[in-house]
């Protein structure tokens, strides 16, 4: 499985991408909207983790965006944010089962993209 | 017809609960990261464990991570301590400086979510004025916010002051698209209630790319003189 982080906190998708790495997934990372399709141009994801506020393109609409040149790729969203309007968002984009609330552990993320790629 | 007083109370509400979701939502990433932090720190203890040699550099990267988180959390905590202690009294005497850089400190995140570079001029003007402090902070928010969104992504907001003989000159920089606006779309009724509020006056400098806050040295003065 390869997967995409996108997080305006380096310090966090850097981490991840390495606990995901030591779990036998190859992640890769970036902080904005405008690498992360940079980057799905040049290589192949079967998933994405987004963050629904990242500078730049929102997640919402980088979704939308990743989804149109990736029909076949997976989404998770993760926030920090609460709000019954990201929330109502992110769930109506990805499905209420795939929309995480930070801190995120690695287990529960495991769990979510292993559904997520099964189903 | 919408009442003065509701414009000001939604207005007051609507910052402090703008300020505190962006806080709680930085809190909450620092906290994912010293969370994934000491997971990473499990997953060496697992993997030495099991006899996988780690470098003790990637220890001490994570260790400088979690410290410098906490001292992130650190700042953002202090920023939330003053502005909850801005509404103690409705005024007393107030630093510019402190409060710029506070106001700095408060809108940093919504900067970097515009990819904003926002500057404030240092300065060694230890002025104060007797006003509302938050009310203060609240119309400085509402400037810096219509500059973020005139002066778009990737620009740069710069803030500064001025001291003069009865008032402070608080100026918001960086406004180049100002002259470009079709109708003018700022101090709108919120900005207006907060004026009246603090007994304070806006200019826009077109040309210069500028918007001036005049604030007087003491609010109750400058109301006593216009009375």
């Amino acid at each position: 499985m390869r997967v995409l982080l996108v997080d305006d906190e380096q310090e966090l998708v850097e981490t991840l991408a390495e606990r995901l790495g030591i779990r036998g997934i190859e992640a890769r990372w970036t902080t904005n909207g405008d690498a992360a399709l940079a980057l799905i141009d040049q290589e192949d994801f079967d998933l994405a983790v987004l963050d629904v506020k990242i500078p730049g393109i929102n997640g919402i609409n980088l979704h939308k965006m990743m989804k149109e040149k990736c029909p076949r790729m997976k989404f998770i969203f993760m926030t920090g944010h609460g709000s019954q309007d990201d929330f109502a968002a992110g769930s109506a984009e990805t499905g209420v089962d795939y929309y995480l609330l930070k801190p995120v552990t690695i287990d529960e993320l495991l769990h979510k993209m292993n559904q997520l790629m099964n189903k | 017809m919408v009442d003065r007083n509701s414009i000001g109370i939604a207005s007051e509400l609507q910052f402090f609960g703008k300020m505190t979701a962006s806080i709680s939502h930085e809190i909450k990433n620092i906290m994912a990261i010293i969370n994934e932090s000491a997971g990473l720190l499990e997953d060496y203890n697992l993997m030495a464990e099991k006899g996988i040699p780690i470098d003790p550099e990637r220890i001490q990267v994570i260790s400088q991570r979690v410290i410098a988180q906490i001292q992130r959390a650190d700042g953002i905590t202090a920023n939330m301590n003053s502005l909850a202690h801005s509404v103690d009294e409705f005024q007393r005497s107030v630093g510019i400086k402190e409060t710029l850089e506070l106001a700095v400190g408060l809108a940093q995140r919504f900067a970097d979510m515009r990819s904003i570079t926002l500057k404030l001029q240092p300065s060694s003007d230890a002025s104060a004025v007797i006003t509302s402090p938050f009310h203060l902070q609240n119309l400085i928010w509402q400037m810096l916010d219509f500059a973020m969104d005139v002066s778009g992504d990737g620009k740069t907001v710069g803030l500064t002051f001025e001291t003069g003989k009865a008032s402070v000159k608080i100026r918001v920089t960086g406004l180049e698209e100002l002259s470009n606006l079709s109708e003018p779309a700022f101090p709108t009724e919120k900005e207006k209630a907060l004026l009246r509020m603090l007994n304070a006056t806006i200019q826009q400098d077109e040309k210069a790319g500028e918007i001036h806050l005049f604030l007087p040295k003491d609010i109750d003065q400058a109301l006593t003189a216009n009375s």
